[in-house]
């Protein structure tokens, strides 16, 4: 098995790493890196669970290798909120539309919300649950993801400002 | 503040400042930002991991194990067997508490029973590790035919050696009791009605997962993912028999259970004995493979329900004979009286008879899952529509006429269930007062003249919620609260969330009771060494009793604040108000202080107490609330069913539901929304399979699926709040969605295809399925790749071909010559060539296929009937019989495929 030294920006700071050329991005993310609110539900790419952004886009990280990560920029559910513990505007619309119950998807939620959202990106409410098809959530029957991506739609951020 | 006084029905349901309302959750912050603390998040100094060698067969004894290979692998520290593990002499106890009915080890001993059953665990420096070892590990199986299916195991030889037959658990009567007998038979429709349910994985988003960490010999620490750390303590100390080990459980945040967590299974007292053992911190995080195989699994239940109605719809007698498939090691060998306590609760029914039976088959054991008695509003709710479609009755109006009314109540069922306050008659007006049915009838008829095929359905329950002391495992709750000195409030409760919210829904209550804001109280839980004994989440309980002890403790320590307050401020007790953390004395706005002033008095200044006050502001109370709380609802769903493709899209879904007080409508709606994805997943979706050798053909989310949002409709909702008998007024509000959802949506679809004829209640309804009620033939897949010619249907869905009567009237039948045929099967179309030659009344000729062709002689031929046998021997032994019927340069009918069915044949003159 090949070692391999890698490095990348995560959530904001510079991260090194010794890694076997198997290891995934999810696991260097979550027990060499710490970043435990990367989830893994299946492993196998179809819950959406570990979701990640690297370089802005949202990745599934159970089925990106650690390697390939080398030099990007990786952002976690831990890396969206402002210092001052204020929540990224997924975040809060979450919270205030009960998208979640145990909160194990739910980083995963996050981090595909939060990169088809914000400044400059024009995602309709269609498009949004479209997204949110490639989440899986035992608990919540979707009614507070389907709320929440309506009200982050680029066609409701009006009425959110 | 004015509150409503607890327990006192008249004044209606709680509500207040908080209780009620959709106040954001406490546990979000932490869950949304990544700093939820589930048990992969966990580690301690020295941990180790575990992997496991699963068995690759369902049934079979043991020859050899041999770890020389993984033994040799870098990093790997032990290897175990049963064995190794057998000195603990560990008792794996059922859900209620008692030795199981057959020999459960954690690792299997001397035979393997199921697919996925562990049987060597690695202990290594890293799960990668310990998983390249446990996959070299190399074990000889002598296999025996493992059985599979619930009728499997009513014929085949017992799963556990030592063991007469393959019931595992069984009640009630093997022959109807005469008495029902003469009732059902004199009742003027007497339906039987068959209804099938697929096995269910609980597939909690976090997998099965354990760090055992034992601290010296008479300490263990264990992080696990459950439903209760207070129940996983008693139940692991029961197990291994240990008195004087002191054991602390912890589970802050837990990725969703259903039924599955209860308490450890196989795996988990796996690593605990080996952690013992080995004196080092052990992890083992289960992978989705392993949970889809080697996790305890749901439902595999079939009922025969017969109900004996009179024309109008009156219920007048029924049966049950239901059975479930336990698997192999079960956690409770489930014969599942509940199903029948419940079946008829709240209907009139006069009288029921059941046998009930649970079946040890080659299959990963049965575990609970949302409802676990759910087959009974399955079973009754399709079967009431069944029989108004027979009667020609509206399904709403055969609810009405049987269903139990609030002003029917006190009644007693006919298994003895005592009615006082359900509320199902109730919750159906209220949907329908929300729901207009002869716009929708008129709608759906003028859909069906397009043919679009629309649907309609509904169902009514009631549900048994918060028992405690009705079963010995299910208990009262404990409520600790306390206003610290700096004025914010504490509680500790042994409630526990995957997902229910209840560090959110205590602390509305205690915020409300005490006035204080929601902002200024934390609530704890999830720790076995804090707060009271508790069985957590199960049977639909914490809101109920946990909410009942949290208002009662509450109050009992605004008592306390108020007479402190009282003697301090030189007032009447009963002037004193707590509002927003500030003490005041009604009518004088003077007179007032703040929570945390009153509280760092009580702590610090015993001197300035009431002469006999204890000091601190601390109270707690156990509450032990009725025997029993129901849950009703009724709920609807309109759907429509594609004529082209049997995809099922479900249009709205309306649920009427009655869980008295509602401590938060958000959490409440999500506690159903949840339970009718569920449902919604059971009805159109999700399977667990097992081919004839019993091995798994659903091991991903690929091949398991699971709801996704577009899946699920937005649900609607109408509450109806009929306060209980419990403090507070709370039902439980946990599994009912589970429950009613599946007949509900079953209700729909037969709704909308009734003009084809009935769907055959054998979940999931597939496309296929519904595709082939449509057609008027099966579609099914086959469950076994059978031979590509003798592919199985079924021989039902086959027309048989008539001799028309007036064929020689229309003329002279022409049948020499060459054809070319299709015979249909779920395989694919199989083109063929025939060769007929006719010699007076006899046949001979070849049919020819791109695999060969067969020759037949010695055959019948009747007017325009030819009727001929082929035998073959590729790929088995099997007589082919052609029933064929000539029209013009037509030709149709059927072929019959022995044990496989019939298969449907066309084709024309070449």
């Amino acid at each position: 098995m090949s070692n391999h030294k890698i490095e990348l920006t995560i959530n904001g700071r510079q991260y090194s790493g010794d890694v076997e050329a198997r290891t995934s991005l999810a696991d260097f993310l979550r027990d060499d890196s710490g970043f435990t609110g990367v989830h893994l539900g299946c492993e196998h790419g179809v819950c959406g669970a570990c979701t990640v952004t690297v370089d802005g886009r949202a990745v599934r990280s159970c089925l990106m290798l650690a390697v390939q990560a080398n030099g990007a920029t990786v952002v976690t559910a831990e890396g969206l909120a402002a210092e001052d513990g204020t929540l990224h505007p997924v975040q809060q619309v979450l919270m205030e539309e009960h998208a979640l119950q145990c909160g194990f998807c739910t980083p995963g939620v996050v981090m595909t919300l939060a990169s088809l959202t914000g400044e400059g990106k024009q995602c309709s409410k269609e498009q949004l649950e479209g997204a949110m098809s490639g989440h899986i959530c035992r608990c919540t029957g979707y009614q507070g993801i389907r709320r929440s991506a309506a009200r982050l739609a680029y066609n409701a951020m009006g009425d959110e400002a | 503040m004015t509150m409503n006084s607890p327990g006192d029905r008249s004044a209606g349901i709680l509500t207040g400042k908080y209780i009620g309302q959709r106040v954001h959750r406490k546990e979000d912050p932490r869950l949304l930002t990544g700093h939820g603390q589930f048990v992969d998040d966990v580690s301690v100094p020295g941990q180790l991991h575990v992997a496991f060698t699963r068995s690759p067969v369902a049934r079979a004894n043991i020859i050899s194990i041999s770890s020389d290979y993984a033994r040799d692998v870098p990093g790997v520290h032990a290897i175990y067997t049963q064995q190794d593990l057998a000195e603990f002499d560990v008792t794996m106890l059922a859900f209620f508490l008692s030795p199981p009915d057959v020999k459960t080890t954690p690792l299997a001993d001397g035979r393997v029973a199921y697919v996925g059953e562990p049987v060597v665990m690695v202990i290594a420096d890293s799960r990668a590790i310990a998983e390249d070892a446990a996959s070299l590990v190399e074990v000889e199986y002598a296999e025996e035919t493992p059985l599979v299916t619930i009728d499997d195991a009513r014929h085949g030889a017992p799963v556990h050696p030592g063991t007469e037959d393959n019931i595992s658990a069984q009640m009630g009567e093997e022959e109807i009791d005469e008495d029902l007998e003469a009732l059902l038979q004199a009742a003027p429709l007497r339906l039987t009605h068959k209804v099938v349910h697929q096995r269910i994985s609980q597939s909690p988003m976090e997998t099965r997962g354990i760090l055992a960490d034992p601290e010296g010999p008479k300490e263990l620490t264990l992080y696990i993912t459950c439903q209760s750390p207070h129940a996983v303590e008693r139940w692991t100390s029961l197990a291994l028999g240990k008195p004087d080990m002191a054991i602390r459980v912890i589970a802050k945040d837990v990725g969703g259970a259903f039924g599955l967590k209860n308490h450890p299974w196989k795996e988990e007292v796996a690593v605990i004995l080996a952690a013992l053992k080995f004196r080092r911190p052990l992890k083992w995080i289960e992978d989705r493979y392993e949970n889809l195989i080697g996790a305890n699994q749901a439902r595999e239940q079939e009922m025969t329900l017969q109900i004996g109605l009179d024309n109008d719809g009156k219920l007048l007698a029924s049966h049950g004979d239901y059975s479930c498939n336990n698997g192999a090691f079960p956690q409770l060998s489930e014969c599942n009286i509940a199903v029948h306590m419940f079946m008829w609760a709240a209907y009139k029914m006069p009288a029921y008879g059941f046998l009930t039976r649970g079946w040890y088959t080659n299959t990963v054991g049965y575990a609970a899952y949302r409802g676990p008695w759910a087959m009974e509003s399955l079973a009754r709710e399709t079967a009431l529509d069944v029989a108004a479609r027979r009667l020609g009755i509206d399904p709403i109006d055969i609810r009405r006429n049987n269903l139990v009314t609030l002003s029917e109540q006190p009644a007693m069922s006919c298994m003895q269930i005592p009615l006082e306050d359900v509320t199902p008659a109730e919750c159906l007006e209220k949907l329908l007062g929300y729901f207009d049915v002869s716009a929708f009838r008129r709608e759906q008829a003028e859909a069906r003249e397009q043919g679009r095929y629309l649907g309609l359905g509904f169902a009514t329950y009631i549900e048994p919620t918060g028992a405690a002391g009705a079963m010995p495992i299910m208990t009262g709750e404990l409520a600790q609260v306390r206003i610290e000195p700096t004025g914010k409030v504490t509680a500790t409760m042994s409630t526990h969330s995957q997902g229910h919210g209840t560090q959110t829904t205590m602390a509305q209550i205690f915020a409300d009771r005490l006035g204080v804001a929601y902002e200024d109280v934390s609530v704890f839980e999830g720790d076995s060494s804090r707060g009271g004994f508790s069985p957590g989440a199960a049977g639909s309980r914490q809101g109920v009793i946990a909410g009942g002890a949290a208002i009662l403790a509450a109050d009992k320590l605004a008592e306390k604040v108020r007479t402190l307050a009282a003697h301090l401020l030189q007032a009447e007790a009963a002037a004193i108000v707590i509002d927003d953390g500030r003490i005041s004395v009604a009518g004088h706005p003077d007179k007032s202080i703040s929570l945390a002033e009153l509280a760092n008095i009580a702590y610090g200044e015993p001197d300035r107490l009431p002469p006999g006050m204890e000091s601190g502001l601390e109270a707690q109370h156990r509450y032990q609330p009725p025997p029993m709380t129901f849950a009703s609802a009724a709920n609807a769903c309109v759907v429509e069913v594609d004529r082209d493709t049997g995809f099922v899209k479900i249009l709205r879904w309306i649920s009427s539901e009655d869980c008295g007080t509602p401590l938060n409508p958000a959490v409440v709606e999500g506690q159903v929304s949840g339970g009718l994805a569920q449902a919604i997943g059971m009805v159109l979706l999700e399977e667990v399979g097992f081919d004839e050798r019993g091995n798994p053909t659903a091991a991903t989310y690929k091949d398991y699926m699971m709801p996704a949002i577009s899946d699920i409709p937005t649900f609607e909702f109408v509450h109806a709040n009929t306060p209980s008998q419990s403090v507070g007024g709370m039902r439980g509000v946990g599994e009912g969605g589970a429950i009613i959802g599946a007949p509900t949506l079953v209700n729909a679809i037969a709704d909308a295809l009734a003009p084809f004829g009935e769907v055959e209640v054998n979940l999931p309804l597939t496309p296929a399925k519904l595709l082939s009620v449509m057609e008027g033939r099966d579609l099914t897949p086959p469950k076994v790749a059978a031979p590509v010619a003798v592919a199985p249907v079924t021989p039902a869905a086959v027309a048989e071909p008539a001799p028309a009567a007036d064929a020689e009237a229309a003329g002279p039948v022409v049948i020499d010559g060459d054809w070319k045929m299709i015979l249909s099967t779920p395989m694919g179309p199989q083109e063929m060539q025939g060769h007929f030659e006719t010699s007076g009344d006899n046949l001979s000729g070849y049919l020819s296929s791109p695999e060969g062709q067969m020759e037949f002689t010695g055959s019948v031929v009747n007017g325009n009937n030819l009727v001929f046998d082929l035998k073959v021997t590729k790929p088995m032994k099997i007589t082919l019989k052609y029933n064929l019927l000539i029209d013009g340069d037509k030709i149709t009918g059927k072929c019959k495929m022995g044990i496989f069915g019939s298969a449907k044949l066309t084709g024309e003159r070449l």
